[in-house]
């Protein structure tokens, strides 16, 4: 296993910047999970890592190795592709053995190998058939067979999860997460599901338009987003965004001045008055009632209910409708008007060019 | 009842397009096994017990020089679709997967092959092959046929590569095998159904070629089937007989290459590779 270091690594398509500036560290043993919407960048960073993909500048280390010139192989890595890219004129033993004969890995070692990878898969009554007489499930296993035989530095997963049905994604990330922890393996995952994300990861990478937003641990960037991109990212259903100015400042702190003519006190400075601002906040710290230092006065359009929670849509008199959670069986009536409130801790605050100040 | 009707119809259409294209070749079946006589008396019967003969059979194995034609004719055809796939696959795998500077232009180049004639060439092939001291010999046609033949060969072939997804040489690659393993454990065993394909356009012109085997390879026992079944038509007396027999002995091993192949042709091998 090894740690896998990226500096300043930039990457274009002819005159198309794909990535830039890119400047990560994924420790040895953890689980980095890339994350954000399709071409942002993601899969081709992953696959620089992997050198499918030329890099334009800057450097990828692995170990103590630099890389960018060396061909996939030789950069000791396993890719699991989303297509699962199994050979289909292959039994299952040959898929994962065919690596291994080719690298002159005597057959012995290669039985042990693909014999302890079928056994933590389940796979091992599946030796003999072919990937079209796999279920997606199967075939998503031989994948990963495919890339532990390889005993690799670091596994690299491309969205390996969006082929399989809702039940089965559940089950199989389960299934990614206890492998990671049996094999302490560093493993660079992409997706694009947060959920995802923020059940495997030790630490997720926000991407964008080619650029990091935030890399941090799951929790960190639920609670303390870097920018408005992130806070709108993490989360489903997404943040509320409601647009205000700054009000007075005093030397404790200074009050922001909503749409919708409420207002919020903060501590803090660093902080000018008339100055536009967004506040954010998570659906599920909005509370219908109760107390609270940000207060919204609404009517709620219409409510989503999925059970033990539920989602209401409230407009109030600023621009697009909160969404609230509401737990229980007392979530609310259409047309009813409600007071929706959340505490200082669970808001947050953005300047004009959406990076967090508070 | 037009869902009825339409599959009637097409087996009707088929059907009689079948008999169309077979009937010339039981014709020539059939009336090998008859005699001379017969042949000429009433050429649309079958063979009955008075016109029934072996005749032509017994004269065309008594020459013992048509197994050499047969030899001269499979070796020709067998080494030369070995050789175009071969080479074919190989060029359509650097076409296709690598993007070098004069990739397009080589494509379009190889490409023209498929609409000029090689006949068209047939004087300066010629004096080629005489000046490389290669007349009467099975090389000579090998190379000419390879040539003839390469071009819808790349072409047909780096369709059916491009079709192989992008993420199973991917896979081999991150796997850490070399460029060969890819191509011959990979994408070889992919296009095998093109490959098949290909071999059947490629053999069967070759098989019934009688040009370039009259202008390259004329003697000195290496005249191919067709060539050798000319020496019982003569300019005033032609042996009917032997001909007839000597043509149905010609069919089969082509029946049976395409018997081979056809099964290739069926099949489709790339389900279960990606979801």
């Amino acid at each position: 296993m090894a740690e896998v270091k990226i500096d300043n690594l930039n990457k274009s398509f002819g005159s198309v910047e794909v990535l830039r500036d890119i400047d990560l560290t994924i420790a040895d043993g953890s689980f980095v999970v890339l994350v954000g919407p399709s071409g942002c960048g993601k899969s081709t960073l992953l696959r620089t890592i992997a050198g499918l993909e030329t890099v334009s500048g800057g450097e990828i280390r692995i170990g103590d190795k630099k890389v960018n010139d060396l061909a996939p192989a030789a950069r000791e890595i396993a890719m699991v592709f989303q297509s699962y890219a199994l050979y289909p004129h292959m039994d299952v033993y040959g898929n994962m053995a065919f690596g291994l004969k080719f690298a002159g890995t005597p057959k012995a070692e290669i039985d042990r190998r693909v014999g302890e990878a079928a056994r933590i898969l389940k796979l091992e009554a599946l030796m003999k058939r072919r990937p079209r007489e796999l279920s997606g499930g199967q075939r998503q296993r031989v994948a990963i067979g495919r890339a532990i035989v390889r005993e690799p530095k670091v596994f690299l997963f491309d969205e390996p999860l969006s082929n399989l049905d809702a039940a089965l994604r559940v089950n199989t990330r389960i299934e990614i997460a206890k492998l990671h922890k049996m094999l302490k393996a560093t493993i660079v995952y992409v997706t694009h599901d947060q959920v995802e994300a923020m059940t495997l990861a030790d630490k997720i990478v926000v991407m964008n338009k080619g650029r990091i937003e935030q890399a941090g641990k799951p929790l960190d960037l639920y609670y303390k987003p870097a920018n408005m991109f992130v806070a709108g990212f993490i989360g489903s259903p997404a943040m509320n965004f409601i647009e205000g100015e700054i009000g007075e400042v005093t030397e404790k702190g200074y009050s922001v001045r909503l749409a919708d003519a409420t207002s919020v006190n903060f501590t803090g400075n660093g902080v000018r008055q008339g100055h536009k601002v967004t506040l954010g906040v998570r659906p599920e710290h909005l509370a219908v009632g109760g107390t609270g230092d940000l207060k919204l006065e609404g009517r709620i359009d219409i409510v989503e209910r999925l059970g033990e929670t539920g989602y209401a849509h409230v407009s109030t008199g600023s621009g697009k409708p909160i969404i609230a959670e509401v737990r229980g069986g007392e979530t609310g009536e259409p047309g009813q008007a409600v007071t929706l409130t959340a505490t200082l801790g669970h808001t947050h605050l953005f300047d004009e060019a959406g990076q967090r100040i508070g | 009842m037009r869902r009825k009707l339409g599959p009637l119809a097409v087996h009707l259409v088929l059907g009689a397009y079948t008999l169309l294209a077979i009937f010339p070749i039981l014709l020539v079946l059939y009336n090998s096994f008859k005699s001379r006589k017969a042949i000429f008396g009433s050429p649309l019967a079958l063979p009955g017990p008075e016109s029934f003969s072996l005749i032509g059979y017994q004269k065309v194995f008594a020459d013992s020089a048509v197994p050499l034609y047969y030899f001269n004719s499979i070796s020709v055809t067998v080494t030369t679709i070995f050789i175009t796939l071969l080479i074919g696959a190989m060029a359509a795998w650097a076409l296709t997967e690598y993007r070098f500077r004069w990739n397009t232009l080589l494509g379009i180049y190889l490409a023209i092959g498929i609409m000029v004639p090689i006949r068209l060439g047939s004087v300066s092939i010629l004096r080629l092959v005489a000046d490389m001291n290669l007349v009467n010999t099975r090389t000579a046609l090998i190379l000419v046929y390879t040539a003839q033949s390469l071009p819808l060969a790349i072409f047909i072939l780096s369709e059916f590569i491009a079709q192989i997804p992008k993420d199973l040489r991917e896979a081999a690659r991150c796997d850490g095998v070399s460029e060969y393993t890819i191509f011959f454990r990979i994408i070889l065993p992919l296009i095998r159904p093109a490959m098949a394909t290909v071999a059947v356009f490629t053999m069967i012109p070759i098989w019934n070629d009688l040009w370039f085997p009259l202008l390259l390879s004329p003697g000195g026992g290496k005249q191919t089937i067709t060539l050798g079944i000319q020496q019982f038509i003569g300019q005033y007396v032609t042996d009917w007989n032997a001909v007839l027999a000597a043509l149905s002995v010609a069919i089969i091993p082509v029946l049976i290459l395409y018997a081979l192949f056809s099964r290739q042709l069926i099949r489709g091998l790339t389900s279960g590779a990606v979801k």
